[in-house]
């Protein structure tokens, strides 16, 4: 059984990819096992823990749930493609290092790309809009506490700019 | 202040910047060419004799391998080890003859890519013959039971009763008697990432390289008895980050399964479970457990004596499992003065998905037993839990305590503790708050636990139960190097699952040596180069791996040391070592410098001392503080060096409608002596709490009357997520353990060993004014209403419905 392919163009962190895919490639498989991008994780392949989140189009989506075709024409941005354009940390990562916001660093990808959502929409955001705005992606490490701290820290240090 | 200068201090971890760059290397990150993939075929019946295998349709598929059933497979390979004794149990990672639990791996299909294996896992067709099965421990203890390994002849496969000083005549003496059950229900540590593992044969050297998402002790060399190899024949590479595993990643049959296919088919292999082979055949559950308690005391609230007895539902085969029952031994009267204990530990085999190891290792549930049964006390005397904990805790000056069955507690202050989270939390208007939400109508409780963390194991309970097992050492080790360069590397000899070891290494490397411990690089060597470990179990790694970086340091340092004090002819004591440079007492321009004391060990050896090796490195294998003995006549021995202690307090309300808890205010006080990162024991801290929110409240592997788990994905096993787990604090404090290398304790256990206990507590208390009280976790929402449905209407209730829920 040979299956068939389509060709999709996706701008994946900035850079234009183009590849033919079987249809019933997830988009986090063809981000990781394609692309190579292997900082996005697959937790659950159902839609719960949220490991594998990215941004399409500047919104967080789960990757397991979407098709690689779905993500045709499209703008993805997974952890690879949160870093300062010279490379260095952003202002999240580095305050998710400043707390110690993770520890086996799992969900760290998801959790980072959820916050950072948050962060572009509300720069002020209360605890409370924290934990909602994380509520969809679990840890099992830290019980949430240096993650909430990470993310109130780099919105401080944001907005102090 | 501290007296060290980075232990203790706040300071980034080295593992971080790696995670939240997208650069960790996990299992599932290892792609190997030409590497091939796994999909399992996996039971539907709970019990079943296996009639048939036709494998044909799956390998006529495009893509596909091979298929390798249990015939094949038992054949090749030796059964991995049983903990307890109980020779005739075997255990296969592909079943053979008959299937014990419903998800057990019945054929293993390799092709290509992960989604080919998938479609030809699903052509593989088996037919079974059902057979009778039992998923309640103590049907599978009654005569007539359907045995899961008939040729063991029973499903008992570990009964041990220990009778700890005058049990009985303190049952006869006391002026009130209280029994009860409790029951830890079937949960476990539910990593996000599944377990993984990758293999390659080289056939040119006989050795078998093994990637895997690994935290097991003597792994290597279970895995290499299991595929007929030498020791030297396995290569397990320790630097593959670990997506967590708080003790379930133990993944020895995927590994031998994986590690045979690769043999066999001269590709690479790697299988990465799927959520639900990870949740039903991937033998990760965790402790199933009741507790019959029984408590003795006095009406000033002295507590005299107690029985406990545990047993524990180990599902369809065993491993280490059974020792769980086992490390609970070394804490058994919790942080109490209790002179005698009576303790039954049995464990039973049931049709169900085997148990692994889980954080805490059996503690934490015998920890929520002895909690309810203080909070009973309290309840039956009318007495504040509070003062009762304080008249019976181990006081300060009692240290070093010896309990019972054997065990010395090294240090603690836990009435200190204790106050201090009153304090935090101002306990007084907790209690006002309280009241005043129940005058509105809901139901509201304050939840207490004091509980202890025993840490820096030596595994001493494996002697204790089976004695044909004589472990009595458990150590660990580090190798540090210092190159021409000057630079520092730590080498640790196992993988971390989150614990931040590479910072603990660099951290107690960079304090023995006075070098700044960003520039102390730790790297992980592969088991057939690393040094002896036992791996990160047991709250075990600040106090081992921490103590063996620090003696292996000290060598340094003392090598340095010698090769001064030899060039400026005087003695060691005479000279003074600051900042890796080593000057004569008195005299500080006259030094040799770190750079030159470094460059004389590498290449000038008309400059070293006679008796020392030229090169500048250092081993250190520590034995645990403590360890090394056998139990005497009465089953007494130390098992585990260091004890860790914790107060939990936490508010909860409870909407009286739906019996839904919300959790408001939690401080966990906490000492495990000198922190050498406080980030990463804060961190471990509040996942554990939220890992015991989580088996306290909302998880359950549970299954239906025929077998079947009916929790297999994250829509019916529940972890709680960051709308659960409310703003938790942790206050510290510090009584050092004289054991160790700076006065450290484990910590990685914390949290989770008191924070079930204290909610149980808080639903309790919040039952309380209804009379009601439930012994029985998870405390769903059901379960929790159907407790407020009773008591409100007891001509409805029929008999006790909590306990079924």
């Amino acid at each position: 059984m040979s299956e068939r392919l389509y060709a999709i163009e996706v701008e994946v962190n900035g850079a234009r990819r183009a590849a033919e895919v079987p249809v019933r490639m997830s988009l986090v498989d063809w981000l990781r096992d394609e692309l190579r991008l292997t900082g996005t994780h697959v937790g659950c392949e159902h839609g719960i823990c949220g490991a594998c989140s990215v941004m399409l189009d500047g919104e967080p989506v789960r990757s397991c749930l979407m098709y690689a075709v779905q993500a045709n024409g499209h703008r993805v941005t997974t952890v690879e493609g949160l870093a300062k354009p010279d490379g260095s940390m952003s202002a999240l990562q580095d305050a998710f290092c400043e707390t110690h916001g993770l520890q086996c660093g799992y969900c760290t990808s998801g959790m980072l790309i959820a916050a950072q959502a948050l962060l572009d929409a509300n720069p002020d955001p209360t605890g409370e809009q924290i934990r909602d705005a994380i509520g969809g992606n679990l840890c099992r490490c830290t019980g949430y506490q240096q993650i909430v701290e990470a993310v109130e820290l780099a919105a401080r240090r944001v907005r102090a700019k | 202040m501290s007296e060290y200068r980075y232990i203790g201090r706040k300071r980034r971890t080295k593992e971080d910047p790696r995670f939240v760059s997208g650069r960790g290397r996990y299992v599932a990150d290892v792609a190997l060419p030409g590497m091939k993939h796994v999909a399992l075929v996996a039971s539907p019946h709970a019990s079943a004799r296996i009639v048939a295998i036709d494998a044909k349709p799956a390998l006529a598929m495009p893509g596909v391998l091979a298929v390798v059933t249990g015939e094949e497979f038992c054949a090749g390979t030796d059964s991995l080890a049983t903990g307890v004794d109980a020779p005739r149990l075997t255990r296969f990672a592909l079943a053979k003859d008959v299937v014990r639990y419903a998800g057990e791996w019945v054929a293993a299909v390799v092709a290509d890519t992960r989604a080919l294996a998938e479609d030809a896992a699903e052509r593989v067709e088996v037919e079974y013959e059902p057979l009778p099965h039992v998923i309640d421990a103590e049907r599978a203890m009654a005569a007539g039971a359907p045995l899961v390994h008939p040729a063991h002849g029973s499903n008992v496969i570990l009964h041990k009763r220990f009778v700890w000083g005058p049990v009985d005549e303190a049952f006869a003496k006391a002026q009130h008697k209280l029994a009860f059950r409790a029951t830890w229900g079937r949960s476990a540590t539910v990593p996000i990432e599944t377990f993984g593992v990758a293999a390659q044969w080289n056939a040119g050297t006989e050795i078998l390289d093994v990637w895997a998402s690994i935290q097991m002790p003597k792994y290597p060399d279970q895995v290499a008895r299991a595929l007929r190899l030498p020791g030297n024949a396995v290569r397990v590479h320790y630097d593959v980050d670990v997506g967590g595993s708080y003790g379930v990643k133990r993944g020895l049959k995927h590994t031998v399964l994986v590690g045979y296919l690769a043999r066999k088919l001269g590709h690479p292999v790697r299988f990465i479970e799927d959520r639900l082979e990870n949740m039903r055949g991937g033998d990760m559950q965790g402790p199933d457990r009741f507790f019959d308690m029984q408590v003795a005391f006095d009406s000033d609230g002295t507590l005299r004596a107690w029985k406990i007895r545990a047993v524990d539902d180990v599902g369809a085969y065993a491993g280490r499992a059974p020792f769980q029952l086992g490390k609970p031994i070394t804490a058994i009267c919790g942080p109490y003065r209790i002179p005698a204990v009576e303790y039954d530990a049995t464990s039973v085999l049931t049709n169900k998905t085997p148990q692994e190891a889980v954080r805490g290792f059996g503690q934490s549930p015998t920890n929520f037993a002895m909690e309810r049964c203080v909070d009973r006390v309290a309840d039956f005397l009318t007495m504040d839990r509070i003062e009762l904990r304080r008249k019976n805790l181990i006081r300060k000056e009692q240290f070093p305590y010896t309990i019972p069955s054997g065990s010395t507690y090294d240090s603690g202050d836990y009435h200190a503790v204790l106050d201090k989270a009153l304090a935090a939390i101002d306990y007084p208007a907790l209690v006002r708050a309280r009241d005043e939400a129940r005058k509105r109508g809901k139901l509201a409780g304050i939840g207490i636990s004091t509980c202890l963390e025993p840490s820096g194991g030596n595994s001493a309970f494996e002697v204790l139960l089976n004695p044909k097992n004589e472990t009595t050492t458990w150590m660990d080790s580090c190798l540090v190097r210092v190159d021409l360069a000057g630079s520092v590397t730590g080498v640790m000899n196992t993988s971390s699952s989150g614990q931040g070891h590479e910072s603990l290494v660099s951290t107690v490397i960079g304090e023995v040596l006075e070098r700044d411990p960003s520039s102390v690089r730790v790297v992980r060597a592969d088991s057939l180069q690393a040094l002896p470990s036992n791996s990160p179990v047991g709250s075990r790694m600040a106090i081992m791996l921490g103590g063996a970086a620090a003696g292996a340091a000290k060598r340094i340092r003392e090598t340095l040391v010698a090769i001064a004090a030899h060039n400026f002819e005087c003695a060691p004591e005479d000279l003074e070592y600051r900042g890796g440079d080593v000057a004569l007492k008195g005299a500080p321009d006259r030094k040799l410098t770190w750079d030159q004391l470094v460059e004389i060990a590498h290449r000038k050896f008309h400059r070293m001392p006679p008796d020392v090796e030229p090169g500048l490195q250092a081993k250190f294998v520590w034995e645990v503080p403590t360890g090394g003995a056998l139990p005497d006549a009465q089953g007494r021995v130390q098992i585990y060096p260091c004890y860790s202690f914790e107060a939990h307090l936490v508010y909860v309300e409870i909407d009286p409608d739906t019996g839904k808890p919300s959790l408001g205010r939690y401080v966990c006080g906490h000492d495990c002596g000198v922190m050498i990162n406080p980030d990463i024991v804060h961190g471990m801290t509040c996942g554990g709490i939220a890992h015991g929110i989580g088996a306290a409240l909302y998880e359950k592997f549970s299954y239906t009357e025929d077998g079947q788990l009916a929790a297999g994905t994250f829509m019916d096993y529940l972890l709680p997520s960051a709308m659960e787990v409310p703003p938790l604090a942790i206050v510290d404090h510090c009584t050092p353990s004289p054991l160790t290398t700076f006065g450290q304790k484990g910590s990685g256990e914390a949290g989770y060993l008191g924070a079930p206990a204290a909610i149980a507590s808080a639903v309790n208390d919040a039952l309380a004014p209804l009379r009601a009280a439930i012994d029985t976790l998870p405390m769903s929402h059901l379960a929790i209403w159907k407790a407020i449905d009773a008591a409100r209407h007891p001509e409805r209730s029929e008999g006790s419905p909590m306990a079924r829920s």
